[in-house]
């Protein structure tokens, strides 16, 4: 739903007041409103209303062994994320060390979500924005062969998350030392067709997306990601941005700032007080030494040069994590000896612990003080649609001048495929966007 | 808090079917899909009716809880003849109203089942399949107007009212599939 407003106040100036009141393909319950004087961008405010949920405070005085299931709750398309941040930051507390067939495992898992994140924001989500489509629906009724490819890969997703995790959505098995339950060899082998399927599926998808026509934009990112000595980033590494910051997971607090802005109910974070990307984009442009043979050929193939630098090309960076997802979820598979234990001993002792693990849409922090008896004193998490907020502000603002000579109507769309690069979790940070466009002056 | 609302599946349960608790595949076609959040007060009311159904229709009808399943709603109903889905509505009418609507007939209103916290709605999810050609021959939804669907409430009791009623009508909607 769109409309247009106009006054003319004092002096005779106009103002327009331009909302479009469903923007779809959005996960969250947002709004954008973008203030346009005498032909030039003034202000750009990304309005996360959806309620705050509190989530850090009812953590409070929770068992340690309850956190995993609570804040798996905070986001129906990532709970892994929120799960294995956790799980990490108190083990580092409890000085357990979950490592070989169990780690592995968890990294299987953390396969699985971001296929099933990635697949659905690829070909529902983005993709209808670059072929020329207002919904999902509208295109797969003209590409349903290419819409079904895009289901059957993200339900290959959803077979991993419901091995693993006991179910697809807010998965019960994670707990802080390993699984309450592991899968039997035979199980995950009878996973391994379906995932050769999706891994061809996936190279197709790469190439599919590759073909786009993408708008040229490049802004001066600082992409933000982890990084680790072995392997594509997952579960572990250092912090690191391409403006050259290292730093261990437990210096993130002194360099990444939350603050509060008054048209939102998220909290907005920074880089040493500027705005940075997280996400598929800044994880391939800082990681791509750990992509997988398959990978790395099928970047090489399509003429793809490591970084890449549009937004736009987010959707590429989400197809290569695909493929890569698949291609590292079947070594693992390949390799898999059930461990002698589900999980790992757990020895209760008070701390602060943090860990930052990569969400499908970026690094998310999480710190948790504990007590003696296993408590939770106090806990912070950070996620990453709060840490791009400023970002997407920052996108909009440079992307918006070639637009102003267009209708709203056009100028709002062209905002929301902005908005969609970054496949924001509205949940996680905010449901539907509203875009409310405020002209003022000459154009 | 009780957040462990499914025991861990058994080894062996069929994967990839989304969040859902299952019986195991029959040879029926008419299959059962609850839907909702069961941490959401009345938005509980589709998985709750699945759950009883589970123990009142025979052998021949498959019974599926499905909870916050989005666009994974088009593989649940793969392969189903007769599909019946039951989801907590919320069109504005009084809390316990019940709707029945016909898919197969034709879109359903999108302004029954406004929210979903997963990009696509029963509605979305229902229309992407028939474009897909892939739309169960018939497609049932009963819809139950909602009142509180705050977290960790109990179903209010004109919700819980109208559950025992959509329960009734779908054991004979189908005996009138299986006449």
């Amino acid at each position: 739903m769109e409309g247009t407003e106009r006054t003319k106040p004092e002096g005779g100036r106009e103002t327009r007041t331009i909302a479009v009141d469903l923007v779809a393909r959005v996960e969250g319950e947002g709004a954008l409103r973008v203030t346009v004087k005498d032909g030039t961008v003034q202000d750009v405010e990304l309005r996360i209303f959806e309620p705050p949920r509190f989530f850090e405070a009812f953590l409070q005085g929770r068992h340690y062994s309850e956190v995993p299931d609570i804040v798996a709750r905070i986001c129906g398309i990532c709970p892994v994320a929120y799960q294995m941040s956790a799980v990490h930051a108190l083990e580092q507390i409890f000085a357990v060390k979950v490592e070989g067939t169990l780690r592995d495992l968890r990294r299987l898992l953390y396969c699985g979500e971001w296929i099933e994140s990635h697949a659905l924001h690829v070909y529902l989500l983005q993709a209808p924005d670059f072929l020329g489509y207002d919904s999902g629906i509208a295109m797969a009724k003209d590409h349903a062969a290419v819409v079904t490819r895009g289901l059957r890969l993200k339900k290959a997703g959803n077979a991993i998350m419901t091995l693993l995790g006991g179910r697809s959505v807010h998965p019960v098995s994670v707990q802080v030392g390993g699984f309450s339950r592991v899968p039997l060899r035979r199980e995950l082998e009878a996973l391994k067709d379906e995932l050769l399927w999706a891994r061809d599926a996936a190279m197709e998808t790469v190439r599919w997306v590759a073909s786009f026509e993408f708008p040229d934009f490049t802004p001066d990112y600082t992409y933000v990601a982890l990084r680790h000595p072995d392997e594509y980033p997952l579960n572990e590494g250092q912090i690191v941005a391409s403006n050259g910051l290292q730093i261990s997971v437990s210096e993130f607090e002194q360099h990444f700032t939350e603050h509060q802005v008054a048209y939102s109910n998220a909290l907005h974070c920074t880089l040493q007080g500027a705005p940075y990307l997280v996400g598929p984009l800044a994880r391939l442009n800082l990681n791509q030494k750990h992509l997988t043979l398959l990978t790395t050929q099928a970047l090489a193939d399509l003429g793809l040069a490591l970084p890449l630098r549009n937004p736009f090309h987010g959707i590429i960076a989400r197809a290569v994590e695909v493929l890569y997802a698949l291609d590292e979820s079947l070594r693992l598979i390949e390799r898999y000896e059930p461990p002698p234990l589900p999980s790992l001993p757990v020895t209760v002792r008070a701390g602060i612990g943090m860990a930052c693990t990569e969400a499908p849409r970026g690094i998310l922090y999480h710190r948790y003080h504990v007590d003696g008896d296993g408590l939770i004193r106090e806990a912070k998490i950070v996620p990453p649609t709060s840490q791009n907020q400023g970002r997407i502000e920052q996108d909009l603002r440079l992307f918006m001048p070639r637009l102003l000579s267009r209708p709203d109507n056009e100028v709002a769309l062209e905002c929301e495929r902005v908005i969609r690069c970054y496949d924001p979790c509205i949940s996680c940070a905010t449901h539907f966007l509203k875009l409310d466009i405020k002209r003022e002056g000459a154009m | 808090m009780h957040l462990l609302c499914d025991p861990f599946l058994e080894a062996g349960h069929q994967a990839g079917r989304g969040d859902v608790k299952r019986d195991e595949p029959r040879s029926s076609s008419i299959r059962i899909i609850g839907l909702g959040n069961e941490l959401r007060g009345d938005d509980a009311v589709g998985l709750l009716v699945a759950r009883r159904l589970r123990q009142e229709v025979g052998d021949r009808t498959e019974v599926i809880e499905a909870e916050m399943v989005g666009v994974d709603l088009i593989a649940l109903m793969e392969g189903a003849r007769v599909t019946i889905l039951i989801d907590a509505a919320r069109s504005g009418q009084s809390p316990g109203t019940i709707h029945r609507l016909d898919a197969s007939a034709g879109p359903i209103a999108l302004q029954i089942f406004p929210h979903s916290s997963h990009v696509l709605g029963i509605s979305e999810a229902l229309e992407l399949a028939r474009v897909m050609g892939v739309l169960p021959p018939r497609v049932i939804v009963y819809g139950i107007e909602a009142g509180n669907t705050e977290a960790g409430q109990a179903l209010s009791s004109p919700v819980a009212n109208a559950l025992d009623k959509v329960v009734g009508q779908i054991i004979q909607e189908c005996e009138t599939c299986y006449a």
